[in-house]
């Protein structure tokens, strides 16, 4: 569908939207943890902003529940306990930069391309107004994955698999109009639990490999084979 | 558009690239009043940058014994295309004899022949720091120059041409509309604009035998006359970044015709956005400190990443299927 045809505030919806892809490369890319919180928090708000406008513009209004959940529970909630966790964990000042930005940044942007080009069939079969931004969607769930893949620090990954949430839960507003609101609580519910969970793990790892980098854990069967 | 060669309008071509010539140091001096204002300082007087070049100009020129004929005409050819480069920008009124040739690669290539020469002449006396700023001008500029073609080819895209008045013409015409495109790209050309004109996260103009210069270090065997045009075309290249800034994606009062009252209001509205834009500068030279020279391509990469996100914005978000 061609911007002009959209009235002014699903131009912004869609521009909110590519803002919301932006941030998927600002967290791959970011070396500091903290920074990332805040860049996945700032993401969690423009998802809930999309959804709101979804939600007024394509009169959907169970939608704007759905938004305040995301606000409540993807920008502020989970933003603050991860805070909380890395305070306690003392990290709050290490950085990890990624080893070879520009090659990433290239393999992030191949990804939106190809996400869009996996849509394509689908997009041109539908015409509700927030079809462009199922592929954004697609590429912002794509980058998350690919954040797990090539981030070794543990909560960097963990903010990656959220963001891949965030993902999803767009793909849903804009292709589908929105989950059932069951289903809506019981993903965020799920959510929440994960995040626990995370904080558990965190302090386990960190107890027996005395660090969050995840490859580290590759190394230990070898030393404990030189050893015996 | 009527490309007629009717003398007023080359006269207003004319004056165009003069008021790009005079308007230059203004807005130099403008920028370095603001700056110091914010520094608690008072700063010299806002029209201390032509008293600057008039002073120059009246030195006498000294060479080294090494230098060539090259390094002799390499100011006046920098200075000649950098203000042909502006010149083709439209800056009062988009209906110029010379918007036919305001092409965006025109630029560009007549802003890379200057460097070029710039880069040439800081090596041709032989000294070190000439050489240095060479290399580091070279680093910068083959970062930046990818980008800030993707940043304009995503309004090329747009408006279907890579003409600067057809683009702006466009925008004129489509002012209502929110594009995700164009505000990733005016974020890269913003960052390749700081760069090219040697700014502050970038480059600090303000410096002299500093290790981190990268623009002074070329102009600085220079005296006299050179020393003036080398200094002017810096100048006019700042404002050039400027204009291409606030006409491109903020064409909103520019004249599209070429009557006496429009070009009045044309030249009043353009004149204080781009005083608006010099202040937002200088506040963000405030704040920001200067980044070590291997940062740079980060700071660069960022900016090829947006633009490419415009791109990337424009075919997915607004075209659409």
């Amino acid at each position: 569908m061609n911007l002009e045809q959209l009235s002014l505030l699903q131009q912004l919806m869609v521009v909110l939207a590519a803002v919301v892809l932006f941030t998927s490369f600002v967290l791959l890319e970011q070396a500091r943890i903290v920074a990332a919180i805040h860049a996945f928090a700032w993401q969690g708000v423009l998802v809930a902003l999309v959804t709101t406008i979804v939600a007024i513009s394509g009169e959907q209004l169970h939608l704007i529940f759905s938004a305040v959940l995301t606000l409540g529970l993807k920008a502020i909630f989970i933003p603050w306990m991860l805070h909380r966790l890395v305070r306690r964990l003392q990290l709050d000042r290490q950085s990890e930069p990624l080893r070879r930005p520009a090659l990433v940044i290239m393999m992030a942007l191949a990804l939106v391309i190809f996400s869009y080009w996996l849509v394509l069939p689908m997009v041109e079969k539908e015409f509700i107004f927030t079809r462009n931004i199922v592929a954004v969607s697609l590429a912002v769930v794509l980058i998350g994955l690919l954040m797990m893949v090539i981030r070794t620090q543990a909560v960097i990954q963990v903010l990656g698999f959220m963001s891949m949430e965030n993902g999803l839960f767009l793909a849903a507003v804009s292709a589908t109009g929105g989950m059932p609101l069951v289903v809506e609580l019981g993903v965020a519910f799920d959510v929440l639990v994960a995040m626990v969970l995370f904080g558990v793990f965190f302090f386990q790892i960190r107890q027996s490999i005395d660090s969050l980098d995840v490859d580290r854990m590759n190394r230990l069967t070898e030393r404990v084979d030189d050893q015996t | 558009m009527d490309h007629g060669l009717s003398n007023i309008s080359w006269g207003l071509a004319l004056l165009q690239v003069l008021l790009y010539a005079v308007l230059s140091p203004l807005l130099l001096g403008w920028l370095r009043k603001v700056k110091a204002r914010l520094q608690n300082r008072r700063g010299a007087p806002v029209w201390q940058p032509y008293r600057d070049i008039a002073k120059l100009f009246g030195k006498e020129a000294r060479m080294a014994h090494t230098a060539s004929q090259l390094y002799r005409a390499a100011p006046y050819i920098v200075f000649v295309s950098t203000l042909l480069a502006a010149g083709a920008i439209p800056l009062i009124t988009t209906d110029l004899p010379t918007s036919a040739i305001a092409d965006v690669i025109v630029i560009a290539g007549l802003l890379g022949l200057a460097r070029f020469f710039l880069a040439l002449a800081g090596m041709d006396v032989g000294t070190v720091f000439g050489g240095l700023g060479a290399s580091r001008e070279m680093f910068v500029a083959a970062l930046a120059e990818p980008a800030m073609l993707m940043a304009v080819f995503t309004l090329a895209m747009t408006a279907h041409s890579t003409n600067l008045s057809s683009v702006v013409d466009y925008q004129l015409l489509h002012a209502t509309e929110l594009r995700p495109s164009y505000i990733f790209a005016l974020a890269g050309l913003v960052l390749v604009a700081i760069a090219e004109t040697g700014r502050i996260p970038v480059d600090n103009p303000a410096t002299h035998l500093e290790l981190t210069m990268v623009h002074e270090a070329m102009v600085l065997e220079y005296s006299g006359r050179h020393l003036a045009l080398m200094e002017w075309a810096a100048s006019v290249k700042l404002l050039l970044y400027f204009v291409l800034i606030t006409n491109v994606f903020f064409p909103w009062g520019l004249a599209q015709d070429t009557t006496l009252i429009s070009l009045g209001i044309s030249f009043g509205v353009t004149l204080s956005k781009l005083l608006i834009l010099a202040m937002l500068l200088a506040l963000s030279e405030t704040v920001l400190a200067k980044m070590r020279v291997f940062r740079v391509p980060t700071f660069l990469n960022l900016a090829l990443l947006l633009a490419l996100l415009g791109l990337l914005s424009h075919v997915i978000l607004e075209v659409g299927a």
